[in-house]
C-alpha cells in the first residue's frame, strides 16, 4: 500500500523558507492549541493574548523574559558551536555548573578588593576557562580515543551536579557560607562584584544578556568568515577531504569543544554575577538550562544569532506559562501548549530540507 | 550431460549505462575447481551475483545439474545448494564460531542445543582440514580463520557449489595454501568450487579449468594443464594493441627529477603492510604510469606522497626538499598536487560550494586570508576565473559541488590542483567513471600540465590510458613495484602478466 504523499529531498533551499516555515509552524501550533483550549472550556484568543502579554509585551514581562533567556542563550550557543562540527556536546548543563563554580571562585576571591571592572572581567574569563577545560575532557576523549561524546558529555553533567552538591552541601568549601549553619548555602559575593544591569527603554537588561549577544556575533563571524569556521565546515561535510588538505581534525575537535564549553561557562558565570550572587547549587540544577539549550540550538538551526532569538522566545513562553498557571489553569495545560509549539517548530524543520509531493504526480515530477 | 554442475547460457545483465554481462556462457563441471578470471569490471561479480540469486538476469538461462532454474532470492539459491563466500565477511563479531554458522539456518530450532551444534561444526571443520575453534568469538579470530567460518557457514547449509570471491585477497601465503588444501578436500567429495580471482599464478595452481571474462563477455574456457600464465594474461587484457600515443609538445625528461621515493613502506587502514620498499622517480614534465589491479597498494602510494598517510620507512623528496612524513599541508606547500580516486568525498567537500572547493588548497595563504579571517570576495573571484579557464559548467560559484556532473566535478578538482602551481601531480584513476568527452578533456589537461613541466604520477587500472599517456610505466603488484620500463615498446600482454604477478623475466 503506497502512501498518497511522500517526502522528496530539496536540491536547493530557497531563502524565504527560513522564515516562512517557522511562522507557519507557529500558526499550526496555535491552531491545534486552540482546539485543546476550546475542549477545556477556555477562550483561545484570551489565553493567547495573555501569553503574548505576560511573555513579551508588558514592560515587566520583557525584563523577566530576558532574565530567563540569558542562560538559554549561552547553552544554545554552546550546543550550536559544537553541533556545527558534528560533535554532539550535550554537556552544556555540566559546563554551565562548572563555569559558575569558576566565576564564583574568583568573584569571592577578588570581588572585595579588585576594581569593579577587573572583577567582572576575571569572573567572565574564569567561567569561560572552567567551562572550556571541563568540556575539553570530552573533546580529548573523542579525538584521541574516539569515545562517543554524547555519552561522555551526558555523564559529565552528573559529575558536575555532584561537584556542586559537594561544594555547598557536603563540605566546608571556599564556596559555602560558613554562617549558614541550618541550611547550607553559597557564600554571597560582595555587592561591588555584582554584574551591572542597564535600563534600556524601561526594561532592565543584564550584563550577561549583552554578553550573550556579543558572543553570538563573535560565533557568527567565526563560522561565516574565519579560517577556523571554514575548516570546521569541511570536517563536518567530509572528514576525508579534511584529511586530504591537512586540516588538523583532532586539534579542531578539542578546540571547538572547549569553545562550546566556554560559552556554557559564561552562562554559569552570568548566573552568579547577574542573578544569584552566590554559587546556587540548587537553583542551577533546577532549570535544565543545558538541555533546553539543545532545543534552542536545534530550533535556531545552529545559527548563533537565531539562538538568541529562540532563547528569548522560549524564555517568554516559560515566563508566560508561570503566570498563566493558577487554580483555573492547570500546569498540565501550560505544558501542553508549550509542547505543541516546540513540537510543530521541530517538525516544520523537515520541510526546509524536504518537500511534500503527491505520489500520483510522482512520475511526471521526475520526468520534468 | 549430467556431469555439469552449473551451466549459464547467454546471460545478459544491464545496469543503467552499462552492460555488465553481455551474453556470458559459463559451465562448471561437478567436482572441479573452476576459476573465473578477469580484470576489475570484467563482469565476474555480476555473474556470481546472478548465480547466487542477488540479481536476476535480463536474458539467459541457468541450469543446475541439467535442470533449468530461476532464483528469486539469495535464499532460493542457497536452498538449491549454491553458497557464496564473500570477500567482505558477513559475521557477527561478538558471537562464537558455532553461533555464526547456525545463524540464519532455517533448520536451527528455537532452543539451540549448543553442545551438539559445537560438535557438528567441529566435525565439519575437521573433515575439511580447517583449523578453527567452534567456541571462539569471531573478533578473536584472524582474517584467515574468519574466512574459514564463512566457508563452514555455507557447507553447514549443505551447499554443493561454493563460490569464493577473491578469497586470497585478505590471506597470507601460508593461509592461502591451507585454503587451497581445503578446496581440494571439498572437490574430492564431489563438491564444486568457483574461484573468482585476477591473480594468474594462484589460478594456475588451484584450478582445474579456467573461464576468462573481459568487458562482460566470455573470452573462453581452458583446461589449466593446457594453458600458461602468458596465454591467460593476453586473454584477460585482450590483444588489441592499436592505440594512439598522445602527442607531446615538450617530451618529459627522466633525468631532472622532481619526485623521488626511496625504499618507501607504509601500512594500510587495517595496519597491514601495504607498500614494501617502493623506489620510483618522476622527472620534470614526465608522465609515469603506475599499472596494476586495484588493491595492490596504489591508493596507499598516492596517499603517502600526498602526506595523507605516514610512511613506515624510506624517504620522499619533492624538487630538492624532503617532504615531512605524513603531513598533507607540508606536501601541498612543497608542490604536490593530488587527484584522489574518490574525488567527490576526498578530493572535494561535496556539500560545499564550487568556490569553497576551489579555495581548499590555498585558503590559508595571505592571498585568501588575513588574521584568521577569509577574504570571501577574493575567494569568489578566484573561483570565477578558474571556472572560466577550465570551462566548468556550473550555474554559479556558490553551487554545491555535489550538484555538478561527474566531468565537471573532475574539472573543479583539476582546476584547483593546477592552480597551486605544483611540481608534481599524483593522479589516481583520473578518468574513471567519466563519459568520453570528459575523459578526453581530463587527458588533455594532464598532457598540457606535463608539457608545462609538471611531473605526473598517473595511477590507473586502465592499461589503454597508461599506454597512451605515459612516458614510462611501472607495475605494482602486492605493494611492490615489479617493473619499470619505457612506455614505447611495452605490450598489453606483458603488462597483463606483470599485473598478475609474473616476474619481469617471465613476461619477456
Amino acid at each position: 500500500m503506497k502512501s498518497p504523499v511522500r517526502l522528496e529531498r530539496r536540491l536547493t533551499q530557497p531563502r524565504w523558507l527560513n522564515w516562512a516555515i517557522p511562522v507557519v509552524s507557529l500558526l499550526g501550533a496555535l491552531a491545534v492549541g486552540a482546539i485543546v483550549l476550546l475542549a477545556t472550556g477556555k477562550n483561545p484568543l484570551d489565553v493567547y493574548w495573555r501569553i503574548l502579554d505576560r511573555g513579551f509585551l508588558s514592560q515587566r514581562a520583557i525584563t523577566g523574559t530576558l532574565r530567563t533567556a540569558t542562560p538559554l542563550a549561552f547553552t544554545g550557543l554552546c550546543a550550536a558551536a559544537a553541533f556545527r562540527l558534528g560533535v554532539i556536546n550535550i554537556g552544556g548543563e555540566g559546563q554551565l555548573y562548572v563555569g559558575a563554580v569558576g566565576a564564583a571562585l574568583v568573584g569571592l576571591w577578588v570581588g572585595g578588593s579588585a576594581p569593579v571592572g577587573i572583577t567582572i572581567i576575571v569572573m567572565v574569563l574564569a567561567g569561560m576557562l572552567f567551562g572550556a577545560m571541563y568540556a575539553s575532557i570530552v573533546g580529548v576523549l573523542r579525538s584521541q580515543f574516539n569515545t562517543n561524546e554524547i555519552i561522555t558529555s551526558l555523564m559529565m553533567n552528573y559529575i558536575a551536579g555532584i561537584i556542586l552538591n559537594y561544594l555547598i552541601f557536603n563540605s566546608r568549601s571556599y564556596w559555602r557560607d560558613p554562617r549558614s549553619m541550618g541550611f547550607p548555602s553559597g557564600k554571597p559575593l560582595e555587592k561591588r562584584a555584582f554584574w551591572p544591569t542597564y535600563e534600556i527603554f524601561g526594561t532592565s537588561v543584564s550584563f550577561g544578556f549583552l554578553l550573550a549577544i556579543a558572543a553570538a556575533i563573535v560565533l557568527w563571524v567565526v563560522y561565516k568568515r574565519s579560517r577556523l569556521g571554514f575548516e570546521i565546515g569541511i570536517i563536518a561535510d567530509s572528514p576525508r577531504a579534511a584529511r586530504y588538505v591537512g586540516i588538523r581534525t583532532k586539534w579542531t575537535i578539542v578546540a571547538v569543544t572547549a569553545m562550546s564549553g566556554a560559552l556554557a561557562g559564561i552562562g554559569g558565570a552570568s548566573q552568579v554575577g547577574d542573578f544569584a550572587h552566590y554559587l546556587d547549587a540548587k537553583g542551577l540544577q533546577l532549570n535544565n538550562f543545558g538541555y533546553t539549550g539543545i532545543v534552542v540550538a536545534a530550533l535556531a538551526r545552529l545559527n548563533p544569532l537565531g539562538a538568541i532569538l529562540v532563547a528569548v522566545l522560549l524564555g517568554g513562553l516559560t515566563n508566560a506559562g508561570y503566570s498563566l498557571q493558577g487554580p483555573d489553569f492547570p500546569s498540565g495545560l501550560v505544558g501542553t501548549l508549550q509542547g505543541l509549539i516546540l513540537f510543530t517548530a521541530v517538525a516544520g524543520e523537515i520541510l526546509t530540507k524536504y518537500r511534500v509531493r503527491s505520489n500520483s504526480g510522482a512520475t511526471k515530477a521526475v520526468a520534468a | 550431460m549430467t556431469n555439469s554442475a552449473v551451466r549459464m547460457t547467454g546471460v545478459v545483465k544491464r545496469f543503467p549505462g552499462v552492460v555488465a554481462n553481455d551474453g556470458v556462457n559459463f559451465e562448471v563441471l561437478k567436482g572441479e575447481v573452476h576459476a573465473l578470471l578477469g580484470e576489475n569490471g570484467a563482469g565476474k561479480s555480476t555473474l556470481s551475483n546472478i548465480l547466487t540469486g542477488l540479481y536476476r538476469p535480463d536474458e539467459g538461462t541457468i541450469e543446475l545439474g541439467g535442470t533449468s532454474v530461476t532464483f528469486g532470492s539469495p535464499k532460493a539459491a542457497l536452498d538449491a545448494g549454491i553458497g557464496m563466500v564473500h570477500q567482505h565477511f558477513r559475521l557477527v563479531e561478538p558471537f562464537t564460531v558455532a553461533e555464526n554458522v547456525i545463524l540464519g539456518n532455517p533448520e536451527t530450532p528455537f532452543v539451540i542445543d549448543t553442545g551438539s551444534t559445537v560438535e557438528r561444526v567441529a566435525e565439519l571443520a575437521k573433515r575439511y582440514d580447517m583449523a578453527v575453534d567452534p567456541n571462539a568469538k569471531i573478533w578473536q579470530l584472524s582474517v584467515g580463520e574468519q574466512q574459514r567460518v564463512e566457508i563452514l557457514k555455507v557447507l553447514y547449509r549443505g551447499a554443493r557449489v561454493l563460490i569464493l570471491d577473491e578469497p586470497t585477497a585478505v590471506l597470507t601465503p601460508i593461509e592461502a595454501e591451507a585454503l587451497f588444501k581445503t578446496l581440494r578436500a571439498m572437490t574430492a567429495e564431489g563438491r564444486t568450487v568457483i574461484f573468482i580471482s585476477h591473480k594468474l599464478d594462484e589460478v594456475m595452481s588451484v584450478s582445474d579449468r579456467i573461464t576468462v571474462l573481459r568487458g562482460g563477455r566470455t573470452v573462453g574456457t581452458v583446461a589449466t594443464r593446457d594453458t600458461s600464465t602468458r596465454e591467460l594474461a593476453s586473454m584477460m587484457v585482450g590483444r588489441s594493441v592499436e592505440f594512439s600515443r598522445v602527442a607531446r609538445r615538450n617530451p618529459g625528461t627522466a633525468s631532472d627529477v622532481v619526485l623521488s621515493l626511496t625504499d618507501v613502506g607504509c601500512k594500510d587502514d587495517r595496519g597491514r603492510q601495504a607498500l614494501h620498499g617502493v623506489n620510483v622517480t618522476v622527472g620534470r614534465g614526465e608522465i609515469v604510469g603506475v599499472a596494476g589491479v586495484a588493491g595492490n597498494g596504489q591508493r596507499e602510494l598516492a596517499e603517502v606522497i600526498a602526506g595523507m598517510r605516514s610512511s613506515t620507512a624510506g624517504r620522499i623528496v619533492v624538487g630538492d626538499k624532503p617532504v615531512p612524513n605524513g603531513r598533507a599541508r607540508a606536501a601541498i606547500a612543497g608542490g604536490v598536487a593530488h587527484v584522489p580516486e574518490d574525488r567527490l568525498h576526498t578530493g572535494l567537500a561535496a556539500g560545499h560550494s564550487v568556490e569553497d572547493n576551489m579555495a581548499l588548497k590555498n585558503y590559508r595563504t595571505p592571498l585568501l586570508s588575513r588574521f584568521g579571517l577569509l577574504k570571501r570576495n577574493i575567494i569568489t573571484s578566484q573561483a570565477g576565473d578558474l571556472v572560466t579557464k577550465y570551462d566548468v559548467k556550473t550555474p554559479d560559484t556558490a553551487t554545491p559541488v555535489r550538484l555538478l556532473s561527474g566531468g565537471n566535478v573532475q574539472k573543479v578538482l583539476l582546476a584547483r590542483e593546477f592552480s597551486t602551481n605544483p611540481k608534481v601531480l599524483v593522479a589516481a584513476s583520473p578518468t574513471r567513471g567519466l563519459d568520453v568527452g570528459a575523459i578526453e578533456t581530463v587527458r588533455e589537461r594532464l598532457v598540457e600540465a606535463a608539457d608545462n613541466g609538471v611531473g605526473i604520477l598517473l595511477i590507473s587500472e586502465d592499461l589503454e590510458e597508461i599506454m597512451s599517456l605515459a612516458d614510462r610505466i611501472v607495475v605494482m603488484y602486492e605493494g611492490r613495484l615489479v617493473a619499470n620500463m619505457p612506455a614505447v615498446g611495452a605490450t598489453r600482454e606483458q603488462l597483463g602478466l606483470l599485473m598478475g604477478g609474473a616476474t619481469l623475466e617471465a613476461s619477456r
